[in-house]
């Protein structure tokens, strides 16, 4: 059979071109990879290398041709012993279809995300407690998960011998060894991206990053290797990784080490986010993350790391990752937050109920995926939303709170959605305007006012 | 003083140990045929992306086949690869199906990412391929990772992490022979310089262009390799697979190869002349050689070599088809694979 050689499309966008040249007669013998032709389109001249052996039988547009379609045949080539009458039975045959799927797709309404599950709460815990710092239940909750599971091991800069550069990896490296307590080089992207290499291996890696500042230098292997990699791999191949860290403003650090992280990560498919406030749900959570399958970022906060509360004494305690808690109950409106802002908020709620306004405190805990069933009950209940965070307003957890308000729960808003957030400025250094720059309980108590028209 | 001492680690294979290395007739016949398969997909590929049935970026491998079927020829299938975007050689080599491959570059439920990765993110868990990374050198530290699972898990496997001369550049590259060094990871950090990063020829880029010496400042061993010759290529391949595995950490081996075609499809290659492919691919072709090699040995004749081809050429237009034919995703698979199921 004679076999057509056709327009080759040079980009996808390609759907014509000029054909310049033959480099090859009629008559001449092409093997794979020779170059028989040059073609032109307004962007750049290419070559067309013959992809079959055989004979130019003919060649079907002349050179200089101009506005040959892409996918017409532009030369017939013979097999070996066939001549050239049957090039001519080759040569009017139909260009070939274009990338035609031969299956209809079906309309994009036909699928979609699946439905937002209801994740239960944790058990309320009525066994015995301890108290304990933010900081040693976080170590407490990586030696238990190393203790249940060998593959689970701790990376990170000063995380070993110095025992965390904020001592929150204290006694791991006594009791598990060098072998899976492993201080790194300061190398955040590589140290990142051979953790993710090594979650792909399905060990477990927990990645410290001294704060989460240095990880923007790891976030193409956060993002583009961990995050997409389960997609990209049609399911095969995914990372159960925990990136963690002391997150958000610190003290007197200046702008490049004082700025929350949580709405750049909860932007992106593929991630779970979490951001805990109390020590016994950030033992839990931690814990929860670890055994999770997915890549899981882990946002602490370094100026609570020394706080005190009463955590479950039970090794195999855990709180459900995706899973918002209502910290106090009220009818007027509803503060939601995160981290240390859960703090500033249950003060907040102090001075409103002084002020005879009932306000219900969510601490969210998980940031994605956000707890919606929780949000909107609260909203059903109040009627009233002040969104609370440090970080910068401008595409923050706040304005996605406000969307998915708007979208679930709209006929029982009273008043727009409030949002208390960090000064949308780079973190000023000096005492006074840094203290200007974070959001307070003072703001929450205005904002919540404001939604209740009690300003 | 103390720089001399280091250099003397990193060394170009001596031509006079190229020229004793020997193969069977068997082996070579393994060769022609693994990169005879790797060429004709890969002209395949070229064919079905100017016919519109393949979009988007695809990076071809024509001309660096000896690099990666010679260091498949030395390592275990435990052993594990990963490589950039340019990886259909890659993964034919490491035995994944043809058909599977090009479904994929059609974007086909029957590819192996089923249609959501595309050329350049491709895995399979089964035949310990890594990937398929788009990202220019983000798989450096992700091999230096599965090699650092390796030695975790205390296995002798080792990671075969290949890199181009455009990568070598990345800082990321640096982070991980440091950590690979300081901990003797397992790793090979295979470069295949090809001479151009896109447009850029390497001497416009690279600030000392004996790449293999990059390791030099880690005390990583590096040698240069002839990338177009198969046998050469296993014969370095096994010095550092034996290497890693004797726990002395990673190795650099820079193979000298040439891609015959653009970049990618849509890079018409002007930042070079067309004798210099020309001369390539006339002197210096990696499965010509192989072709001399077994004819001359009387390893194998004409025929043999042209029913060989007529095999591979059976096994791609099978995969042409698989990959035309195969359907469109599903569209509920526009939200699958995005977290799994806790």
């Amino acid at each position: 059979m004679p076999i057509q050689v056709l327009m080759p499309a040079l980009s996808p966008t390609m759907t014509e071109g000029t054909l310049a040249k033959w480099l090859k007669s009629e008559g001449d013998a092409v093997s794979s990879g020779d170059v028989i032709a040059e073609i032109e389109t307004d962007k750049a001249t290419m070559e067309v290398e013959a992809v079959d052996e055989g004979i130019i039988g003919k060649l079907l547009v002349a050179e200089g041709t101009e506005g040959v379609a892409v996918n017409s045949p532009i030369a017939v080539l013979l097999a070996d012993g066939e001549d050239a009458s049957a090039a001519d039975v080759a040569a009017p045959a139909a260009p070939a279809p274009v990338a035609e799927s031969p299956v209809a797709a079906e309309p994009a309404a036909a699928a979609g995300p699946a439905p937002v599950q209801s994740i239960a709460a944790e058990p309320e815990w009525t066994g015995a407690t301890v108290t304990q710092t933010l900081r040693e239940s976080l170590r407490d909750g990586m030696a238990e998960e190393m203790r249940r599971d060998e593959k689970v091991f701790l990376i990170g800069e000063e995380v070993a011998q110095y025992e965390g550069a904020y001592k929150v990896s204290q006694g791991l490296l006594e009791e598990f060894g060098a072998e899976r307590v492993i201080d790194t080089p300061i190398t955040e992207h590589g140290f990142a991206g051979l953790a993710v290499g090594a979650g792909f291996m399905g060990l477990r890696p927990v990645v410290e990053f001294m704060t989460f500042n240095f990880a923007m230098q790891a976030i193409d292997h956060i993002i583009n290797s961990a995050a997409k990699t389960l997609y990209m791999s049609g399911g095969q191949m995914g990372c159960p990784i925990v990136f963690r860290g002391p997150n958000g403003p610190a003290s007197r650090v200046g702008a490049q080490h004082s700025q929350c992280y949580a709405s750049w990560y909860a932007h992106c498919p593929g991630l779970k986010v979490i951001s805990p406030y109390s020590a016994s749900d950030a033992k839990g959570l931690l814990k929860s993350a670890i055994r999770d399958p997915n890549p899981v970022i882990f946002l602490e906060n370094e100026l609570i790391y020394g706080n005190s509360f009463d955590v479950p004494e039970d090794d195999d305690y855990t709180v459900p990752i995706g899973k918002a808690k209502v910290l106090r109950e009220g009818t007027d409106v509803t503060l939601i937050a995160h981290s240390i802002m859960v703090g500033r908020a249950l003060e907040a709620a102090d001075t409103l109920a002084g002020e005879g306004l009932s306000a219900e405190v969510i601490d969210l805990r998980t940031i994605r995926p956000l707890d919606l069933e929780t949000i909107i009950e609260s909203v059903k209940k109040t009627n009233r939303v002040v969104s609370c965070e440090e970080g910068w307003p401008f595409a923050g957890i706040g304005s996605e709170i406000a969307m998915i308000v708007m979208e679930n729960a709209f006929d029982w808003l009273d008043a727009p959605v409030g949002r208390v957030a960090g000064l949308d400025i780079p973190m000023p250094y000096a005492a006074n305007l840094e203290k200007a720059a974070l959001p307070q309980a003072e703001h929450i108590v205005e904002a919540a006012k404001t939604a209740c028209y009690r300003t | 003083m103390a720089v001399k001492a280091t250099k003397s680690k990193s060394k170009r294979a001596p031509k006079a140990a190229k020229s004793n290395l020997q193969a069977s007739g068997e082996e070579l016949l393994q060769y022609y045929r693994e990169m005879l398969m790797i060429r004709r997909f890969e002209e395949k590929a070229g064919q079905l992306y100017g016919m519109g049935l393949i979009g988007g970026f695809c990076h071809l491998y024509i001309g660096q086949e000896a690099v990666v079927v010679g260091m498949q020829a030395a390592v275990t299938d435990d052993d594990a690869v990963i490589t950039s975007y340019r990886d259909h050689g890659h993964m034919l080599a490491c035995g994944m199906d043809p058909r599977g491959v090009m479904a994929e570059l059609t974007g086909r439920s029957g590819g192996y990412s089923h249609g959501k990765g595309g050329s350049m993110h491709m895995f399979s868990k089964e035949k310990n391929f890594f990937g398929g990374h788009g990202i220019v050198a983000a798989q450096v530290p992700l091999g230096t990772g599965v090699a650092f699972a390796h030695k975790y898990n205390k296995t002798k496997n080792v990671s075969l992490t290949y890199l181009g001369d455009g990568a070598i550049n990345q800082g990321q590259v640096y982070e991980s022979m440091n950590m690979a060094a300081l901990w003797s990871l397992p790793v090979i950090y295979v470069i295949e310089n090809n001479k151009y990063a896109m447009g850029t020829s390497q001497e416009r880029a690279s600030a000392g262009t004996e790449l293999y010496m990059r390791g030099t400042a880690y005390g990583v061993p590096g040698e240069q390799i002839d990338g177009m010759d198969v046998v050469a290529v296993r014969a370095a391949a096994e010095m550092a697979v034996t290497h890693c595995r004797d726990g002395k950490g990673p190795f650099i081996l820079e193979m000298m190869t040439y891609r015959y075609r653009g970049h990618s499809m849509s890079d018409p290659a002007k930042y070079r002349k067309r004798e210099e492919v020309q001369k390539m691919r006339s002197e210096r072709d990696p499965i010509e050689h192989v072709r001399q090699l077994l004819l001359d040995g009387g390893y194998a004749d004409e025929d043999v070599l042209k029913q060989f081809g007529r095999e591979v050429k059976d096994i791609v237009s099978d995969a042409a088809e698989f990959a035309q034919n195969s359907p469109e995703p599903d569209m509920s698979e526009l939200w699958t694979d995005i977290l799994v199921d806790a």
